[in-house]
Parts: C-alpha cells; structure tokens; sequence
C-alpha cells in the first residue's frame, strides 16, 4: 500500500515548506498528495497561511514567527506517510457540458487527423472518460484535468493562440481543461462549456477543486445559447 | 469620507497583506512588493497591518481629500507637498478637508506606500483588496487608478504611531543596488554542483520586462543537471526560477501560483522589502546564507515594526 512511493520534505525558504511525492502525473501520486492537503489544512496549525497541492507536491506557506515549526513538521511527517486506498476520486462527478467543434472548438478537426477518427468519434472518446482534477494553477480557477484517452491526446501547439476565449476546452497531451479567463494558451481547442469554472461573484466562484472528478457531455450550440443565457452551472440542475 | 484621484501616477495599486488561502484554486497572491513599508505606513497612521493602502510606483499620484483625517507615506523616498507646503515621509500627518498631496520628485527607492487612518475600504474580492492586475481581481475592477476615482475611506482617527522614534534605518533603501540574501532550494538539486557559486559570482541586472509579477535577471547563467522542466508545481514569494535560458526569474507579488520550472534557491523573508525596492536596471548581489541568520534578520526587523505598532506608554 505505500502507492505514491516515497516522499521528501524540503524547505523553500524561510516561510514555506514543500512536501514532494513520486515525480509523475500519476492519479495515485495525486491523490495522496491531495490527502495530505486536505489533512495538513485540517489540522488548522497556527501560522499557516496557505495549503496548496499541485500535481505530486503539496506546498504549505506560513509566517515563520507564529508557525509552532516542531508541530508543523510532525504534521507534514505524519500526514505524508499515509498511504491512500486508490486514486479514483469517492466524489461525485462534476457534469460539465460542452458543445464540441465547429467555431468553439476550432481545433477538433486537427484531433480527429491525428487519431484518425471522425470528429464524432473524438467526441465521444473525449466525454466517455471520468477525469480527475489534479490541480489548478496557470491562472484563477484553470484546473488541470487527465488522463485524455491516448488517441486523442495531441500535444499542444508549438505557437500559442494569443488569445482563447473563456470556456474554451482544450487537450494537451493526457491532460484537458478548460480555460476560465480569456488568456493566451497553447492547447488544442475542440469545445466550449457555457459553465463559468471561475466567477468571483458566485455564492461558490470555484467549480472544481484538486481531486474532483468531472465528467463532459455533449450539447448542441442551441442548448450552449440557452444555458449561457439562464446561467444554469451546477451539475446537480445539468441533464444526464 | 472619500480620496479623489486627480493624477493617477505611473502605476498606483491598492494592496493589503494579499489574497492569502486559495493558491490551491490557483488564485495568485499579489499584496504589497515591499510588505515592510506597507506595514509601517498602516504603523504610523494606526490601523491594521492588514488594511488597504496605495503602492505608489517611480511616479506619484495627486490626490485630494474630501475631509481631515491622519495619513502617512512610507517606502520610497519622494518630495510631497500638501497644498504646495512640503510634508514628510516617514511620519503621520493630518490632511484637511479640499487639500491635495501632489508627489513629487522620487530620489530613492521604487515603491511608496500612502497609508490613511482607516484604510481604504473598496469591497474585498475573495477575502482580499489587493489589486491583481492580470487575472483583473481586487481593487478597483481589478486595475492601477485612474483619473477620477474615488476610494472610500474606513472610519478611523488614528495617528497613534510615533514618528519620532522613525528613522529610515528600519530598512535601508537601496540606491539601485542591493544584496539580497537566499536560502538553497526548493530544488537546487536540480543545477549542476557549481550553480550556487556561480549565483553568487556577480550581480545580476534586473531586466526591462520586470514587473509586480516578477523580474527577469540577467547575468551568469545558471546550468541544470536534469533538464529544465519539472512538472508545475508551487511557485513561492521570492523563488529563483531557473528556465532553459539559464537565466533566473525572480518571483515576486504577483506571480502565479504555479510554474514548470526548476527553482534553485529562495529570497528570505527578511529581504523581500529590500528587493520590492528595485526596478528594471538595478542590481542584484544574491548571498547564500543559513536558516539561522534568516530568522535573525527576520526576528530584528519584526521587534521594529513592532515596536512602532504598539509604541510603550
């Protein structure tokens, strides 16, 4: 059971401390280094200003002059050692749909020639997987998401776009996401989700947090219209 | 009660101690660059370490009060003058009803920060004030003053700070260069055996294309051992991030909150004011030292603005 391997504890700085799990992008390693997150956040240690995973590393920021630093690091020992059952996520599924092709997803063309698929076929590959939310980062709200179905996994383009709208869903390589802000970016662009995955003026601004699972479907550019208008977003009011 | 902005400046934010707790939703933590001045700044007027003050960048802005209250300005060292008498920096001063603060000459320093009794009181965005100027967040709609704006001001006498006791020793403001030191790692492992050295071996110039998100160094490159990709992962105040070029990014307020680059060493906290004092041009001295002597300098500076914050009756 020591899935996620080994871990090291290593200091950056005077003021954070980073915990590193096996290097790979790997659902194991992830989930235990959300695991020891989640614990080290529970743990509400005095002095501790910010606890953040990322892809197989949890970053722990705190004021080095009211941080109990014995207590912290027992902590981080403590929780690090932990092993975790799995790395499927018990959370429900974010539903989230996206209507593929066409104008909001200027590049499923490209992904269908390099699978040798119909653009149909992609789709499907594409909204069939259950992905798990590694981690976000890049910008407020972007969630790195994976692992893409090898077929379709069509590595980023060497130039980026300056400029990809809000919503826009995108593949890189294993990983996909979608960006909640419009920013340059270099992934494959094959669809957009009228679902705002950050809004700061939301009861919730965030839809998804590191080890969240989420899964796509399909809308046509009619039910796109619709659902931006009325602002329909949690999964729990999303059709099957 | 409301402060008009009648010339914006070059570059003028409204920080607080910054969105802190969200990195995990890859929320950035921006806040002041020179954490140190801010704070006085609030010391001398009597708020909050954590309440909303102006940075104010190489070019002051003119500003008019609507009604008396206490402020101060700390940090950079510019002229400013009070319906056209010259007021000081470094100490609480009342501003009266109509009057205007204009800045002006800048003869030290980068970053000032004007502090008002009360603080300014915009709407926090996620728990926060501080402007983030890239994801457009906090402060007014997320972007530097302009022309027109009004800050509304929390209720607040304050001027219980003592500026006699203040002299610019709390933190020496560099003239264009600095020694800044840093502690090895989070991944120093990942540089050949001499990086460290070579760190050390000569200044760096702070790059043109440097700003509150960070600053492009240019100077001895620094060679990897295992390639110049990791995967991304957290990106802390102050940490040299070292991409293919060799050449490192120092990463200040605004960065983001997390990067695919290898760091090799880390900014103590004690001398991240210092280098919030410098812009495109200067240089940086970097100096390896020990935790020890990080908590020292750390402990030191922390027993001074103390000391301001809570003057002995």
């Amino acid at each position: 059971m020591n899935n996620g391997g080994a871990f090291r504890i290593v200091p950056a700085g005077d003021s954070a401390v980073i915990v590193e799990f096996d290097e790979r992008i790997d659902p194991i390693v992830n989930a235990r280094t959300v695991a020891c997150a989640d614990a080290i956040q529970a743990a509400n240690i005095s002095g501790v200003r910010d606890v953040a995973p990322s892809f197989r590393s949890v970053a722990v920021y705190f004021d080095p002059l009211r941080t109990p630093y014995d207590v912290l690091m027992a902590a981080l020992e403590e929780h690090a050692a932990r092993p975790v059952a799995d790395g499927t996520s018990d959370r429900n599924p974010i539903r989230i749909p996206v209507c593929y092709g066409g104008d909001l997803g200027p590049d499923l063309p490209n992904v269908a020639a390099f699978a040798k698929l119909s653009e149909a076929d992609v789709i499907e590959l594409h909204a069939s997987t259950t992905y798990r939310v590694f981690m976000l980062g890049f910008v407020v709200g972007f969630a790195y998401m994976g692992i893409v179905d090898d077929r379709i996994a069509v590595p980023r383009h060497s130039t980026p776009r300056v400029r990809v709208p809000l919503g826009t869903v995108g593949i890189a390589g294993v990983q996909t996401g979608i960006y909640p802000a419009e920013t340059p970016g270099g992934w494959q662009l094959i669809g957009r989700t009228p679902v705002k995955p950050f809004d700061a003026s939301r009861a919730e601004p965030f839809l998804m947090k590191a080890g969240d699972s989420v899964q796509f479907y399909a809308i046509d550019r009619a039910q796109y219209d619709r659902i931006e208008r009325e602002g329909v977003r949690t999964s729990a009011t999303c059709p099957p | 009660m409301n402060v008009r902005v009648i010339k914006p400046g070059m570059l003028t934010t409204i920080q607080d101690r910054g969105r802190w707790g969200l990195q995990a939703r890859g929320v950035p933590v921006a806040g002041p660059m020179d954490p140190v001045s801010h704070r006085l700044a609030n010391a001398l007027v009597g708020n909050d370490g954590d309440a909303a003050t102006l940075e104010i960048t190489l070019l002051g802005p003119e500003l008019e009060f609507e009604a008396e209250r206490v402020i101060a300005v700390a940090g950079a060292e510019f002229e400013m003058t009070l319906d056209n008498k010259p007021v000081p920096m470094h100490a609480p001063f009342i501003v009266s009803a109509e009057s205007r603060l204009r800045f002006g000459a800048r003869r030290r320093g980068v970053r000032a920060y004007l502090a008002i009794a009360g603080g300014i009181a915009i709407a926090p965005t996620l728990g926060s004030r501080s402007t983030h100027l890239i994801s457009a967040m906090g402060g007014i709609d997320g972007r530097a003053l302009r022309a027109g704006d009004l800050l509304p001001i929390g209720d607040g006498s304050g001027g219980r700070g003592s500026a006699s006791a203040l002299s610019e020793s709390l933190m020496p403001l560099p003239d264009h260069h600095a020694r800044i030191r840093v502690l090895p790692g989070p991944q120093a492992d990942y540089f050949t055996a001499d990086a460290l050295d070579r760190l050390q071996s000569r200044p760096y110039v702070i790059g043109q294309n440097s700003d509150r998100m960070g600053f492009r160094l240019e100077g001895p490159r620094l060679p990897h051992s295992r390639g110049a990709d990791i995967i991304s992962d957290a990106t802390p105040l102050g940490v040299l991030q070292v991409p293919a070029s060799g050449q490192p990014i120092l990463l200040m307020a605004d960065r983001q909150t997390s990067g695919g680059y290898p760091k090799i060493a880390t900014v103590i906290s004690a001398d991240i004011s210092v280098a919030g004092q410098l812009g495109p041009g200067d240089t940086i001295a970097f100096a390896v030292c020990d935790p020890r002597e990080a908590m020292a300098a750390l402990i030191a500076q922390e027993r001074v603005l103390m000391a301001i914050e809570s003057p002995a009756r």
